[in-house]
C-alpha cells in the first residue's frame, strides 16, 4: 500500500473523488427533479414541465439560480459556524464514496472496514446541522437542530444493530466481500427484519419524511437551515440527496445484492446496472413514502425508536448469533 | 519510486494532526461558548483517531470516530439546550471551578507522562503500516482474554450511568406530573 500511495492508487483515489463530486451534482439534480415528479404525479398533478421535457432541465435552471443568489448573514449569527457547517455537511458525505461498490472492478478503494468507514463518518453530519442550526441564532433553526440530534442518536443505534447482524452472519465489514456473498440469495430473504429495521432507521437519518420533524416545515419554517439562502441552502440540499443515494446504496450492497442479479440470473445486463436500477429503486421507494405518510410526533418518533426499532433490532441481533453458532 | 518524498508527506501529515488535536483541546477549554467546546472536542478526538491511522490501525481510528465523536460528542450536545443564547453576556469564570480544572488536568498529565516515559518504546519493525497486528480479531482476543476485567469494569461504568440515568428521570417525572 505505501509504495502506490501516490503513485496508482493516490491517483485513482483523487480521480474516483472527481468522479464522486460530479456524480454527487448530477444525482442530486436528478432526484430533486424526481422528487417533485413522483410527489406530483401521487398527488393526480403532472409536476414541473415546463423547462424541457418533462421539466428535466427544472432543477439546472433552479441551481444556477441558487448559485447566483446572495448569501445572507443574519445579524447576530456567528459568521465563522454559519459558514462552516453548511461545508461540514457535505464533507462526511463524500467519504461515503470512496468505498460504494459499482460492480466488481468500479470502486474507489476496496477496503476491509467499508461498511464501518461509511457509519464512522455519517455522525459527522449531525454535527454540522447541528452547527448550522445553532450559528444561525434562531429559535427555529435550533429547535429543528436540537431535534435532529435527538432523532440521530436514537435511530442510529437500531441503523448500526442491523448492520451487525448482517456483519456478524459473513464476517466481514468488506462491501465487495458481501456483495460477492450474495451471488445467489440476496441477504433481505435470510434477514427481512433487519431490512426493514435498516430502512426505516435510514429514513430516519437522512431525516426525511415521515421522519422530517427536525425541517417540519408546518411547525418550524424551513428548521435547521431557516437563515441559509443562496449556496449555504444548496449544499445541505445537495447533502440530503447525496445521503439518500449514500443510505439507499449501502442498502443495495448489505440486503439486495449489489451488483447481483436476482437468484444468481443477470439476463446479461452489467452489474453496474443493476446497482444502480436497485439503489434508485431504493430511492423511490422511500419518495413514495415521504408522499404517501403524514409526519410523526416527537414523542411518536422516539417512542417508536427506543421501544420498538431497538429492541426488535437487539433480539434479531440474539437470534443471528445464535443460529451462526449453530450452523 | 521515491520513498524519501513519501516519508516528508507522512512526517507533515502527523504534524498536522497534532497541530489538529492541540488546537481543538484548546478551543475545548478556553472559548466561554459550548458549542465552540463541543467542536473543539470532536476535532480533538477526530485528531486522535488521526494518530491511530499513522500508528496503522484503521480499525481502532474508525471505532474511535464512531464511539467518541458520534456517540460522546453527539451526547453532550445536550448541554446546548442548557446554553445562553448568543446575545446574553456571559458571567466571569469562577476562580475555584479554574484551580479544580488546572489541579486535575494536572494530575492527569502527570499520570499519562509517567506511563508513556515508563513503556519500553520499541521502533516498528519495517514500514508504519501494519495492519495485520492490529487486525479485528487480534483486537476482540485481546479485549476478551487479557483485558477482560478492564472490559467488563467499563461496561459496568455504563450500566451505572443508564441506571442514573432512568432514576433521575423518573424521579423528576414523578415531582413535576
Amino acid at each position: 500500500m505505501s509504495e502506490g500511495l501516490l503513485g496508482f492508487e493516490g491517483f485513482r483515489l483523487i480521480l474516483g473523488m472527481v468522479i464522486a463530486l460530479s456524480f454527487a451534482s448530477v444525482n442530486a439534480l436528478f432526484l430533486v427533479w424526481l422528487e417533485r415528479k413522483v410527489s406530483g404525479h401521487i398527488q393526480l398533478r403532472p409536476g414541473p414541465m415546463e423547462v424541457g421535457p418533462h421539466g428535466v432541465l427544472q432543477t439546472a435552471a433552479d441551481a444556477l439560480k441558487l448559485i447566483g443568489k446572495e448569501l445572507i448573514l443574519p445579524l447576530k449569527a456567528d459568521k465563522k459556524l454559519f459558514f462552516l457547517a453548511p461545508v461540514l455537511v457535505f464533507t462526511p458525505v463524500l467519504v461515503g464514496f470512496l468505498v460504494l461498490p459499482f460492480s466488481p472492478g468500479l470502486i474507489i478503494h476496496d477496503m476491509n472496514l467499508g461498511v464501518l468507514l461509511v457509519f464512522a463518518f455519517s455522525t459527522i453530519t449531525v454535527l454540522a446541522i447541528l452547527t448550522g442550526g445553532w450559528a444561525s441564532n434562531n429559535k427555529y433553526a435550533l429547535l429543528g437542530a436540537v431535534r435532529s440530534v435527538a432523532q440521530n442518536v436514537a435511530y442510529e443505534i437500531p441503523l448500526l444493530l442491523a448492520v451487525m447482524s448482517i456483519v456478524l452472519m459473513v464476517h466481514s465489514l468488506s462491501f465487495s466481500h458481501i456483495v460477492v456473498l450474495q451471488k445467489n440469495v440476496w441477504f433481505v430473504f435470510l434477514q427481512p427484519l433487519a431490512c426493514l429495521i435498516y430502512l426505516i432507521a435510514a429514513t430516519a437519518e437522512t431525516n426525511r419524511a415521515p421522519f422530517d420533524i427536525p425541517e417540519a416545515e408546518s411547525e418550524l419554517v424551513a428548521g435547521f437551515h431557516t437563515e441559509y439562502s443562496g449556496m449555504g441552502f444548496g449544499l445541505y440540499f445537495l447533502a440530503e440527496y447525496t445521503n439518500m443515494f449514500i443510505v439507499c446504496a449501502v442498502a443495495t450492497s448489505l440486503f439486495f445484492g449489489g451488483w447481483n442479479g436476482l437468484f444468481g440470473i443477470s439476463l446479461g445486463i452489467p452489474g453496474v446496472f443493476w446497482f444502480l436500477f436497485k439503489t434508485y429503486f431504493l430511492i423511490f421507494v422511500i419518495m413514495w413514502v415521504r408522499w404517501t405518510f403524514p409526519r410523526v410526533r416527537f414523542d411518536q418518533l422516539m417512542n417508536f425508536s427506543w421501544k420498538v426499532m431497538i429492541p426488535l433490532s437487539l433480539v434479531n441481533l440474539v437470534i443471528t448469533a445464535i443460529v451462526v453458532k449453530i450452523i | 519510486m521515491d520513498t524519501s518524498g513519501l516519508n516528508f508527506i507522512l512526517q507533515a501529515a502527523f504534524w498536522v494532526t497534532v497541530a489538529l488535536t492541540i488546537s481543538g483541546a484548546a478551543i475545548a477549554v478556553f472559548p466561554r461558548n459550548i458549542l465552540y467546546n463541543v467542536l473543539g472536542l470532536a476535532l480533538a478526538l477526530i485528531g486522535v483517531s488521526g494518530f491511530y491511522l499513522y500508528l496503522g490501525s484503521l480499525f481502532v481510528a474508525l471505532m474511535q470516530l464512531l464511539i467518541y465523536v458520534g456517540a460522546i460528542c453527539i451526547a453532550i450536545v445536550f448541554a446546548i439546550m442548557l446554553s445562553r443564547p448568543l446575545h446574553v453576556d456571559i458571567p466571569p469564570r469562577s476562580a475555584g471551578k479554574v484551580w479544580l480544572g488546572i489541579l486535575a488536568a494536572t494530575v492527569f498529565f502527570i499520570g499519562a507522562a509517567g506511563v508513556a516515559l515508563k513503556t519500553n518504546w520499541q521502533a516498528a519493525a519495517g514500514h508504519v503500516y501494519k495492519a495485520s497486528q492490529w487486525s479485528v480479531q487480534n483486537i476482540g482476543n485481546a479485549l476478551l482474554t487479557r483485558y477482560e476485567l478492564v472490559f467488563e469494569v467499563i461496561s459496568l461504568v455504563l450500566l451505572v450511568a443508564i441506571i442514573g440515568a432512568v432514576i433521575t428521570a423518573g424521579f423528576s417525572r414523578r415531582i413535576s406530573s
